[in-house]
């Protein structure tokens, strides 16, 4: 237990040199850059223009979808990894319980595929 | 290195995903032009699977047996049950096939959507474990979810659905959070584990009981009993007619079951704390069932009031918790099915001008323009209503029986009392078929399925008392194994 | 030891901080922004608890990928969200007697926590000291628990055919590969060669 998390003590460290930077930089031309706004300074920038329109557009639908199945996909691999891990000790059985959970899933991905469901234009 | 556990048991559910997995690619590479086919394929991969599951039974008899590492079961509830279920299905894919090709709606996901579902059901009433049940209700639940959506482009029905899902998503929540209660204080997940931890009623913690209460909100939201029925009559409204009528039998039924399994099996030795429990969402369900249904219009929400208080009768077998209530509660399922797709065939009927009507009203003077339908139409009525000698009352009768032997006199006063209510508005149905001006017809033909299915559910219901046996018997033998000596 | 518990600290006020920054923030997509921040920290939990594997999942999974859902779905909406805080403080008070419900029966819980006697015995699975986490998971995920795997396969079929199902249009103007055409596909079909003689054309 203990030795795992010293494995980890790095990223702590990390996390806390992240953290402790991004503080400094935000403090640092908080307090030391003279602050004289006016309001062209501080209106947006788009390309030299004004901004057109809001930032947040409508997506398309589809966008969902394809971030759906990606989900799916995603947590399809994630059980892929302890499956690496302990193919050594789980034997032949444990081969062919993987191999059917990625066939059911295979039958989707075939199911995607032919309504169309992963074209675009 | 682990050996292969025996798969036999779960060849059934096996079964039943796998043709839900072919049929899926048949129809993604045959299109729109397999939709039929595909449903018929549907209902034989049922009738397969009933024919599997029933044919060890048949032969060698049902002894429990649990596999797959312990977390599934195979019991005589499980086999009466998950029959039962099948029925239910094939029943609705068969009322729904005419209505989706009618509506526009048809696609071949929907049979299979419905296969998967059915699965999941199949292996909640089989779960074993916290974990296998929590898996199969999700595996049904979320087919549950899309179907209610399935008419995706009518408003109601994308509200139904999402109403659903938002709802049944905190209802699974509040189960997953009591189970890890309960795992958390009792160090095991199976079912027999637990079992063995509170058998003689030791001692039963805070802790234990707020896991209990938690598990018990879900699966009461799941069976829509009060007070967590609120999404019943929207989704039943909302959804397509065959899909409601699907909501109403299939996972009702598998509910129930799974509410049997796991307050008798597991939780058995704790049945003082968790009784009053279901004591008061019983009593609940049937009144509000009875009350909140007399002032629908639409016989949809009618049929969703109804079946909030059909709940409430099943669950007051489950609170006399004994050998007698759960035979109760085993009869009054079944025969809740077949007077449920009854109803819901007569209501698929409702046509006019090309449009679905869903008014009370719209059954005005159906004696005059369909007698058949409103004569099957009102044996349905009269039997929901409990009414002798029709098979609903010996629903009734049964639990009722249970209660007064249990020593829960005022459940059963409660149930006939509401029932009074009840028989109201079942009876103003037939009041309005036989006796109002005819609003003129609906529109012919039905289609020769839905056609069956209201002749086999009328023929079933009418004649139970004249064949009561197989049923009874089925029932009082599953009721036995689960109250040994 | 003070390093992992001066850890736990920081990343269980972090979450909440997170959570309540969730539910308050104006923006929505600052709300979601504050939700995968909840998520690290909840990483960092797991971390902490010994529960790698599920660590990196919830980083994986949860932050790759059901966050940026969530971002798509914040703009794919058509909503004053300013509107639709309106009837917040309206149910304030509800949502508030809820909460505080929940708090009291938790309290109450941990209060009285009464381990079943014979409980740590019954435990199935006891955390094995010799294999790391992930390891330790896939000894047992996909055998002794092949059927809660293999539904867990089923519950993510089901998502798929129902994302499809209730998004999913067909559009007639997509190209899609149709390899026979393609193949049968001619030259006389679609080329035509103009001998063009130089000085006459138009």
């Amino acid at each position: 237990m203990d030795s795992l998390l010293r494995e980890y003590l790095p990223i702590l460290i990390f996390i806390g040199v992240a953290f402790g930077l991004s503080v400094v930089i935000v403090l640092a031309s908080f307090i030391l850059v003279r602050q004289r706004p006016d309001s062209e300074k501080l209106s947006p920038y788009e390309c030299g223009f004004p901004p057109f329109s809001d930032a947040r557009a409508k997506f398309d639908v589809r966008f969902y979808l394809v971030s759906l199945l990606f989900i799916i996909f995603d947590l399809e691999v994630a059980f892929l990894f302890p499956w690496a891990v302990a193919l050594g000790k789980i034997g032949v059985f444990g081969f062919w319980s993987m191999m059917v959970f990625l066939g059911v899933l295979t039958v989707g991905f075939i199911y995607e595929w032919k309504t169309g469901a992963l074209e675009w234009e | 290195m682990t050996a292969a556990p025996d798969f036999l048991p779960v060849l059934p559910e096996m079964f039943l995903g796998a043709s839900g997995m072919v049929l899926l690619i048949v129809g993604a590479y045959a299109g729109a032009r397999a939709i039929r086919a595909v449903t018929w394929l549907a209902v034989l991969a049922l009738a397969a699977t009933a024919a599997i599951l029933l044919y060890p039974a048949w032969t060698a008899g049902v002894t429990r047996q649990v596999s797959l590492f312990g977390m599934f079961v195979t019991d005589g509830l499980g086999v009466f049950t998950q029959t039962l279920v099948i029925i239910g299905s094939l029943l609705s894919l068969l009322i729904a096939m005419r209505f989706n090709e009618r509506e526009g709606i048809a696609r071949f996901e929907f049979p299979v959507l419905v296969l998967i579902a059915t699965a999941g059901m199949m292996m909640m009433i089989a779960a074993n474990d916290l974990i296998a049940l929590y898996l199969g209700l999700e595996l049904q639940s979320l087919a549950l979810y899309v179907l209610a959506a399935f008419a995706r482009d009518d408003v109601r029905s994308t509200e139904a659905g999402l109403k659903y899902f938002v709802l049944g998503a905190v209802a699974s929540g509040m189960l997953l959070f009591g189970a890890s209660m309960v795992y958390g204080f009792a160090g095991t997940t199976s079912f027999d584990g637990l079992a063995k931890l509170f058998a003689g009623g030791g001692a039963a913690g805070v802790g234990l009981i707020t896991g209990i209460v938690f598990i018990s909100v879900g699966l009461a939201f799941k069976v829509s009993a009060v007070p967590f029925h609120m999404w019943t009559p929207d989704v039943y409204e909302g959804a397509p007619t065959p899909v409601t009528a699907f909501f109403s039998i299939a996972p009702k039924i598998a509910a129930l079951t799974l509410f049997l399994r796991v307050m008798l099996q597991p939780f058995g030795g704790l049945f003082g704390d968790w009784q009053q429990i279901i004591w008061a969402i019983s009593v609940a369900s049937m009144a509000w069932g009875a009350f909140a249904a007399i002032a629908q219009r639409n016989i949809k929400r009618l049929m969703a009031y109804s079946s909030i208080g059909h709940v409430g009768y099943a669950l007051i077998g489950l609170a006399a918790g004994t050998a007698a209530g759960v035979r109760g509660v085993l009869v009054y399922i079944a025969i809740y099915l077949f007077m449920n797709v009854g109803t819901f065939a007569g209501i698929l009927c409702m046509r006019r001008n090309g449009k679905m009507v869903e008014g009370i009203d719209d059954l005005a003077g159906l004696s005059r323009t369909h007698p058949a339908l409103a004569l099957a139409l009102a044996i349905f009525m009269f039997s929901l209503a409990g009414i002798p000698p029709l098979a609903g009352f010996f629903g009734k009768l049964y639990v009722f029986m249970a209660a007064i032997d249990a020593g829960l006199p005022v459940l059963a006063v409660i149930g006939v009392l509401t029932s009074v209510v009840g028989a109201y508005y079942y009876l103003r149905i037939v009041k309005l078929m036989y006796f109002d001006e005819a609003q003129g017809a609906f529109d012919r033909p039905f289609g020769g399925e839905v056609a069956a299915v209201l002749l086999v559910c009328a023929v079933a219901i009418l004649f139970f008392i004249a064949w009561p046996g197989p049923l009874l018997n089925g029932a009082d033998a599953v009721a036995a194994t689960l109250f040994p000596g | 030891m003070i390093v992992q518990a001066l850890a736990f600290y920081a990343f269980a006020a972090v979450a909440i901080a997170s959570g309540v920054m969730v539910i308050s923030a104006r923006n929505p997509v600052h709300s979601v922004l504050f939700l995968i921040l909840a998520f690290f920290s909840a990483a960092g939990l797991f971390v902490l608890l010994g529960a790698e594997f599920l660590a990196m999942i919830l980083v994986i999974v949860y932050v790759g990928a059901v966050a940026v859902l969530f971002l798509f779905v914040v703009m794919m909406l058509d909503i004053n969200f300013v509107e639709l805080r309106q009837g917040f403080l309206q149910y304030l008070p509800v949502g508030a007697l809820v909460g505080l419900i929940l708090l009291a029966e938790l309290i109450l819980m941990f209060g009285a926590w009464v381990v079943a006697p014979g409980a740590p015995q019954a435990a199935v699975a006891p955390t094995p000291s010799t294999l790391s986490n992930t390891a330790a998971l896939g000894t047992l995920l996909y055998t002794h628990y092949v059927y809660a795997f293999q539904t867990a396969g089923a519950v993510l079929l089901v998502a798929m055919i129902g994302a499809i199902v209730l998004t999913h249009r067909t559009r007639p103007d997509s190209r899609r590969q149709r390899i026979a055409r393609q193949v049968a596909r001619r030259r006389e079909d679609t080329l035509e060669i103009v001998k063009v003689r130089p000085g006459e054309g138009a």
